[in-house]
């Protein structure tokens, strides 16, 4: 589809986010949460919460994927229907953190979704926890890769 | 229904006033909606085209069927679009006073805006997914409880009575044209006792219709996630947004046609109609932003309750010629 179609234009300016905590520390929650306060107001740019992976164009991932969330995670994924993008918000969820080499992990959140969907496009939002200016950022770079 | 002029009435329900006029002015409000949220929590909120970008975004999205779902799953959303437009048409015609007689009366109208909610009971029941089904179950409760004090507060023009240059005046139709002219005739129904009273409880039930807080049960992000439309994604979902939208807009109107005395063929009275409809509609944004959601029992006991007695109340001041 070329970039310039409307429902392209459209996607970029209606991103719907499904938030998964895959068993995070709720740091990068919170700053997630601080994106939709009046002070970044991330709905500016169309963000809606989504309760529903079904409705989502985004995936919001954070925290260290347990071997409890690795399966829920990949369902959540799947459930997106097409097109998807994940953000993976936060050290953890791009690279496990501080979590590397614990024994109850299953990888980090990329690995995770990619064991199921070779092709999924991800943007990585590293920071402990990221701030939401970051957060607002990657969310742009990910607009602009869809 | 004459066979020369289905050119017209196909111009009324798909241009001007229904479907494609409508939908824009839907959109609208929606975005009024959206706004005027966003500023009750200090916050900017979305820029006007936003609800157009979302539906034109759902539009193109893939479409997913969950396995235990049947064709209705697929159909549902369509048929409650149509029939919200069908209803727009009907309310539109009659408020704006369009050539061609009466199109249908209050019952009609008020079967047709029990479609799409009905449509996201099935649809969602249809999804097989069992939060969708907590949430169309809870949606049938709401539409047993609302509908009977709406319908009670709708009739009460039907029932008033005025003098006007000594004799009495009672409007004694259903048809919406006939209400309208009585109220030309007589004056506005809420500016009597009865009507406000009818008003007021139209605007809680229809609260309760377009599925907002504090009745925002059946689609309950929190703990149903989105409810009965759960399992939808794409075009299906667009078609219940669609609906949404079509009853944000129709809803307002058809309380300021029934109760506040329709359109007045002048621009200071389309002026007038226009700021009613966007009255009301803050009135539902505002009611929504400083409302904490109610329990399905409360709701019921609410509208069984008090919502009833009220409406009951307006019914007999308006005999009484109140």
């Amino acid at each position: 589809m070329p970039a310039t179609s409307l429902f392209d234009r459209a996607l970029r300016k209606s991103p719907w986010v499904f938030h998964v905590g895959t068993s995070g520390c709720n740091n990068c929650d919170i700053e997630i949460a601080d994106c939709l306060t009046p002070r970044f107001d991330v709905e500016r740019f169309g963000v809606r919460l989504v309760g529903s992976p079904r409705h989502a164009d985004i995936l919001l991932v954070s925290g260290p994927v347990s071997r409890a969330c690795r399966a829920p995670l990949q369902e959540a994924w799947l459930e997106m229907p097409r097109p998807r993008a994940a953000l993976l918000v936060g050290v953890c969820a791009c690279s496990m953190g501080a979590y590397r080499d614990a024994y109850g992990v299953a990888g980090p959140a990329d690995r995770v979704i990619r064991e199921v969907d070779p092709e999924a496009k991800l943007v990585y939002v590293p920071g402990c926890p990221p701030k939401p200016e970051t957060i607002i950022a990657g969310l742009v770079k990910l607009l602009g890769e869809l | 229904m004459e066979i020369e002029r289905l050119g017209e009435w196909l111009f009324f329900y798909l241009v001007f006033p229904g479907a494609a006029f409508t939908l824009a002015l839907g959109l609208a409000l929606s975005w009024v909606d959206r706004k005027v949220g966003a500023l009750v929590q200090w916050r900017q909120g979305p820029p006007p085209g936003q609800p157009f970008w979302d539906v034109v975004k759902l539009l193109g999205k893939e479409v997913i069927v969950p396995q235990p779902a049947w064709t209705g799953f697929l159909v549902l959303p369509f048929v409650a679009c149509a029939a919200a437009l069908l209803a727009a048409t009907l309310v539109w015609h009659a408020a704006l006073g369009l050539p061609g007689g009466a199109l249908g009366d209050l019952v009609v109208v008020f079967y047709l805006l029990a479609i799409p909610g009905l449509a996201v009971v099935l649809g969602g029941a249809a999804s097989g997914n069992p939060l969708a089904a907590a949430g169309a179950s809870r949606e049938m409760k709401l539409i047993l409880g609302y509908e009977l004090p709406l319908l009670m507060a709708l009739l009460v023009p039907v029932f008033q009575q005025r003098l006007v240059e000594g004799r009495q005046v009672a409007a004694a139709t259903l048809s919406l044209e006939g209400l309208v002219r009585f109220q030309e005739l007589a004056g506005e129904a809420v500016y009597r006792p009865s009507g406000l009273l009818a008003l007021l409880v139209a605007l809680i039930c229809c609260q309760a219709k377009l599925g907002l807080v504090p009745f925002d049960l059946a689609e309950a992000d929190t703990e149903l996630a989105e409810g009965a439309l759960l399992e939808y994604s794409g075009p299906p979902l667009a078609m219940f947004k669609l609906t949404q939208a079509v009853q944000l807009a129709t809803l307002p109107v058809l309380l300021v046609t029934v109760l506040w005395g329709g359109v007045e063929r002048s621009p200071g009275g389309v002026a007038t109609f226009g700021a009613k409809v966007l009255a009301l509609v803050t009135l539902f944004v505002l009611i929504r932003n400083t409302n904490p959601r109610v329990r399905i029992d409360q709701a019921l006991r609410f509208f069984w309750g008090p919502a009833t007695a009220v409406a009951i109340l307006a019914l007999a001041l308006a005999r009484l010629g109140w």
